[in-house]
C-alpha cells in the first residue's frame, strides 16, 4: 500500500515536470509580452511530432534520441519566432480577448497542418538510450525515464533562474516585465527581447513535448489538452512568476497521482476546482502579484448609441423576411436558420457582458450547456414535455450564472478569462465523466418537441419568437439606466463607486442575465437538435461564440447579429467545402484579429463615415 | 543647434495638447520650459522622445529628423529621458537598474559608469542591491538620472526632477544638474519650481495652452513680473 502511494508520488512529480516546462514557457512569454498563449500547447504537440520525425524517421546514428529531441526543441522555438514576428507583434496593443483569439487561430491552423502531415493515427515513440530499465526505489521498481523526467524539472527552474538573474538579457526581460516603455526610452529595442523571449518560450513547450516521447504517444489531442494543464498552472502559480509555476505544477502532479486513486470520477473537475478555489482565496495566484500601474492608458471605449435609423430599419426589414420566406423553404434551410437564430441569441448574450459589462469570458458556451442539459435532464429522468424544458433552460443556466459569476466578476482581464475557462471546463468535464446522471460522452437522446412545435416550420418560428424576443430584450437592458451603470462601472470603476454604485452587484446581475440569455438559446437548440452532448459546452464551443461577436464587432450593438448571420453561415460553408476546415476558419481568425479589429459592423459603420 | 523643434502639434484623442510648439537647445545650455499644471511641458518632452507621435511639426536632434523614429532609436541616437513619475524597476536593485540604462560610449563624451553615478549621488553607492522599490524619493530620483546618464545621452530631457521632493533634496538635486552641465552635458528641464528653475537654468521657455508664450534668459525672466504674473502665477 505504501509502495503504491509513493509510486504514485512519484509519477505525479515526473509529470509535473514536463508540466512545469509548458508552463514557464507560458509564464515567461506572458511576463513580458502580456500574451496569453493559447497556441502554447499547439508548440507543445509539435515538438512530440517533430521529435518523433527527428529520431526515427532520420537514418540511425544520425541525430540519436538526445539530438533529436534537442533538435525538435530548437525548431519549434523558431516556429515560435514565426508566430511572434508574423503575428503577434502587430496585435500587442489589441485587447486581450483578441491576443487569445488570435493565439487560438494558430491552434487551429497547426491542429489541421499536424494532420496533413503526420496523419490521424497516434504515433508510438521510442525509448530513451540508456534510461531503458527500471530501478529500484525502496524495494519499488520505478522506471529510470521517470526518475530523469522527474530531476529535469528543478534543472530547469535554477537554470532559467540564472539567466534571469545573472545575464543582461534576463535583466532587461524582467525590466521589460515590470514597465515596457520606459525600457524602449532607454534604448532598449524591445522587438528583440519580444522576439527572443518568444523564442526561449517556445523552446521550453517544444523540449517538453519532446520530453514525452518514451512516455506516451503522440496524437492529435495533445495540445487543448495539454494548455488547458497549463493553463491552470499557471494562474495558480501566479501569472508570471517562474517559482509559483513550478510550485503549482508540483501541486498538480500530485492532486492528479493521487485523484486517480480517490476520485477517479472527478479528476478532470478536480485541478479546475483547485484554480477556482486559489484564485478566489489569492486572486493573483500563489506567488503572483498584482500587476502594477499600466503607464500606457488604454484607449477610450467608444460611446455605445442606439443604431440609427437606417441600420434599424434594415433590422426590422431582416425580420419581416425571417418571418416571410421560410414558408417556403424546405427542411434544410429551415434546420439552418433556426440555428442561426439561437446563435444570434447565444452571442447577445455574451456581448452582453463583453462589450456593455467589459468582462472578458473564454468559457460562456457553459452556459449554453447548462441550458441544454437542463432541459435535457428533466426529458431524460422525469420525461418533462418541452415546455417545462424550455423553462428549465434559463433556469439551469442563471443558476451557474449566480454561483459562477459571483466568482468571476471579482476579478478582470486575462484572470477573468482564465476563470471562466475554467468554470467551463468544471462544467463540461462534469457532463462527461458524470455518465450516470448525463450519459457522458454519449449525450442525452430523444429530446423533442411537442406535438405541435414537432413541424420544423413551427419550431423554426418558436426558436425565431424566443431567441429575437430575448436578444431584444438584452438590447433593451443595454440602454436602460441600468446598462448605463453597467458601463459606467466598467470605464471607471472607482469614479462609479464613489457616487455609490455597487459595482460587484451590478456586473454579478449583468452576468446571471447573460447566463439566462445563453441558458434560452441552449434549451431551444436542444430541441432543434434532439440531443445534447458534452461538446456543447467545450472550448470550442466558447470561441465560436468569441468568432462571432468579435466577427461583428464588440462596441456595436448590431454587431453580434451580424456577426451570428455571418459566422454561420461561413462555419457551414467551410465545413462542407474543406476538409481541413479549421485550417480556413484559423486564418479567417487571423485576418479578422489583423485586419478587421472593429469586427464587421465596425467596419461598415466606418465606411458610412461615422467615427 | 542641438535640439530644434518647429511648430509641433501632438493629440491625445480629440485634446490638442501642443499647439505648435517651438523651441530650440544650443550645446552645454540648461533650459527650463516652464508653465502651468497641463501647459504641455510634459507631453513636449514625451513627443521629443518619439513616446507621443507628434501630429505635426518637426523635431530635429543634431540635425537629423525624428520622425516615424522608435523610442529606443531616439535613446541610442543621444537623448536621455528621465520622465516625472521617475518609473523606476522596483523589482530590480539598484545596481540592475543602472544596468538596465548602460549603452555603449559615445564619442567625445567620458563614458559614465556605476562608479562615476555614485560619485554625482554618493546616497546611492551604500544601496547597490537594494529592490528599487524600497527606496524613499529622493532616493528614487537620482537612480531614475542615473539609470539614464548610463546611456551616455548628449542631451538630458528632465521631467520635473524637483517634484515631490523635500527642500534639501532639490538642493543636491540642484547641484548635480549643474554638475552635469559643467561636465558638458545639455539639459532641457521642464520644472513649476521656480526658484529650482532658477538656480539651475541658463535660459527659460514658457508655455501656455500648448504653445510657447515667452522665451529669453532665466535673468531676464526674473526680472519681468508681468510677464511672470501672467503665463506662471497661479
Amino acid at each position: 500500500m505504501l509502495e503504491n502511494l509513493l509510486v504514485q508520488g512519484l509519477s505525479g512529480l515526473a509529470s509535473a515536470s514536463s508540466l512545469f516546462l509548458v508552463a514557464s514557457g507560458l509564464t515567461v512569454i506572458f511576463g513580458v509580452t502580456r500574451i496569453v498563449n493559447f497556441a502554447h500547447g499547439s508548440l507543445y504537440m509539435l515538438g512530440a511530432y517533430l521529435a518523433w520525425t527527428l529520431v526515427t524517421g532520420l537514418p540511425r546514428g544520425h541525430l540519436g534520441f538526445w539530438g533529436g529531441v534537442l533538435g525538435a526543441a530548437l525548431i519549434v522555438g523558431v516556429v515560435g519566432v514565426l508566430i511572434e514576428v508574423l503575428l503577434l507583434r502587430r496585435i500587442y496593443k489589441a485587447p486581450e480577448l483578441f491576443q487569445l483569439l488570435a493565439t487560438f487561430g494558430v491552434v487551429l491552423i497547426v491542429q489541421d497542418v499536424a494532420l496533413l502531415v503526420w496523419g490521424p493515427q497516434d504515433l508510438l515513440g521510442p525509448r530513451a538510450p540508456g534510461l531503458r530499465g527500471a530501478t529500484e526505489v525502496f524495494s519499488v521498481r520505478f522506471p529510470l525515464y521517470e526518475l530523469f523526467l522527474i530531476s529535469v524539472g528543478p534543472v530547469v527552474l535554477v537554470l532559467l533562474w540564472l539567466l534571469f538573474h545573472r545575464t543582461r538579457w534576463g535583466t532587461l526581460v524582467r525590466a521589460a516585465t515590470a514597465d515596457r516603455e520606459m525600457v524602449g526610452a532607454l534604448g532598449v529595442n524591445q522587438r528583440m527581447l519580444f522576439t527572443t523571449v518568444f523564442f526561449l518560450g517556445a523552446f521550453l513547450a517544444g523540449l517538453g513535448g519532446a520530453l514525452q516521447l518514451p512516455r506516451e504517444s503522440v496524437n492529435l489531442q495533445m495540445d487543448l489538452a495539454v494548455i488547458a494543464e497549463a493553463f491552470v498552472v499557471v494562474v495558480i502559480g501566479g501569472l508570471g512568476s517562474l517559482p509559483g509555476a513550478f510550485l503549482a505544477a508540483l501541486l498538480l502532479g500530485q492532486m492528479q497521482a493521487f485523484g486517480i486513486l480517490i476520485f477517479p470520477k472527478i479528476t478532470l473537475v478536480l485541478a479546475f476546482l483547485v484554480m477556482a478555489v486559489v484564485l478566489v482565496v489569492r486572486p493573483h495566484g500563489l506567488l503572483g502579484k498584482a500587476p502594477s500601474t499600466q503607464h500606457a492608458a488604454g484607449p477610450v471605449e467608444p460611446l455605445l448609441r442606439p443604431s440609427p435609423r437606417e441600420v434599424r430599419l434594415l433590422g426590422w426589414g431582416l425580420l419581416a423576411l425571417a418571418v416571410a420566406v421560410p414558408p417556403f423553404l424546405g427542411d434544410y434551410a429551415l434546420i439552418v436558420l433556426t440555428e442561426i437564430a439561437v446563435m444570434m441569441l447565444f452571442a447577445a448574450s455574451l456581448h452582453f457582458i463583453m462589450g456593455p459589462g467589459g468582462m472578458a469570458s473564454f468559457g460562456h458556451a457553459a452556459y449554453f450547456g447548462l441550458g441544454a442539459y437542463g432541459a435535457a435532464l428533466l426529458v431524460k429522468h422525469f420525461a418533462a414535455p418541452m415546455e417545462l424544458g424550455l423553462l428549465a433552460a434559463p433556469f439551469a443556466a442563471g443558476l451557474a450564472g449566480v454561483v459562477f459569476g459571483w466568482f468571476c466578476v471579482r476579478l478582470s482581464g486575462v484572470y477573468a478569462a482564465m476563470l471562466t475557462l475554467a468554470f467551463a471546463q468544471i462544467a463540461w468535464s462534469a457532463a462527461f465523466q458524470w455518465t450516470e446522471l448525463t450519459g457522458g460522452d454519449n449525450g442525452v437522446l430523444g429530446v423533442w418537441p411537442s406535438g405541435w412545435a414537432s413541424d420544423k416550420l413551427t419550431f423554426y418560428y418558436l426558436a425565431l419568437a424566443l431567441c429575437t424576443g430575448a436578444t431584444l430584450l438584452l438590447r433593451r437592458a443595454i440602454f436602460s439606466p441600468f446598462g448605463y451603470a453597467l458601463r459606467a462601472g466598467r470605464d471607471s470603476p472607482l469614479r462609479a463607486e464613489a457616487i455609490g454604485m455597487d459595482g460587484f452587484r451590478i456586473r454579478w446581475f449583468a452576468f446571471v442575465l447573460a447566463a439566462v440569455a445563453a441558458g434560452i438559446a441552449g434549451g431551444v437548440f436542444a430541441y432543434a437538435k434532439g440531443s445534447v452532448f458534452p461538446t456543447y459546452m467545450a472550448i470550442p464551443r466558447s470561441v465560436d461564440a468569441l468568432l462571432m461577436v468579435l466577427l461583428g464587432g464588440v462596441q456595436t450593438v448590431s454587431g453580434p447579429i451580424v456577426g451570428a448571420l455571418a459566422y454561420t453561415w461561413l462555419h457551414e460553408q467551410l465545413m462542407r467545402l474543406f476538409e481541413l476546415w479549421r485550417l480556413f476558419l484559423g486564418g479567417v481568425i487571423l485576418a479578422l484579429v489583423l485586419f478587421f479589429p472593429q469586427g464587421l459592423a465596425g467596419a461598415i459603420g466606418r465606411r458610412g463615415g461615422r467615427e | 543647434m542641438l535640439l530644434d523643434l518647429r511648430e509641433v502639434h501632438a493629440h491625445y484623442g480629440r485634446a490638442h495638447i501642443l499647439q505648435g510648439v517651438t523651441l530650440s537647445v544650443a550645446p552645454g545650455e540648461v533650459l527650463a520650459l516652464l508653465g502651468r499644471n497641463g501647459a504641455g511641458k510634459s507631453t513636449t518632452m514625451k513627443a521629443i522622445m518619439g513616446l507621443v507621435r507628434p501630429s505635426g511639426g518637426e523635431v530635429r536632434f543634431e540635425g537629423t529628423d525624428l520622425a516615424g523614429r522608435e523610442p529606443h532609436e531616439i535613446a541610442r541616437a543621444g537623448i536621455g529621458y528621465v520622465p516625472e513619475e521617475r518609473r523606476i524597476f522596483t523589482e530590480l536593485t539598484v545596481a540592475e537598474n543602472l544596468s538596465v540604462g548602460r549603452r555603449p560610449p559615445r564619442a567625445g563624451l567620458e563614458p559614465w559608469s556605476e562608479a562615476r553615478i555614485f560619485e554625482i549621488f554618493p546616497p546611492l553607492a551604500a544601496m547597490r542591491a537594494r529592490a528599487g522599490g524600497r527606496m524613499s524619493g529622493g532616493e528614487q530620483q537620482m537612480l531614475t538620472i542615473g539609470r539614464t546618464l548610463m546611456g551616455n545621452p548628449r542631451l538630458l530631457l528632465l521631467d520635473e526632477p524637483s517634484e515631490g521632493l523635500a527642500p534639501v533634496i532639490v538642493e543636491r538635486m540642484a547641484d548635480a544638474i549643474l554638475r552635469l552641465k559643467r561636465e558638458g552635458l545639455t539639459v532641457l528641464l521642464s520644472e513649476q519650481n521656480l526658484h529650482f528653475a532658477r538656480i539651475v537654468a541658463d535660459r527659460a521657455a514658457v508655455l501656455e495652452k500648448g504653445r510657447i508664450r515667452w522665451e529669453g534668459a532665466m535673468d531676464a525672466l526674473m526680472a519681468d513680473d508681468a510677464a511672470r504674473a501672467e503665463f506662471l502665477a497661479v
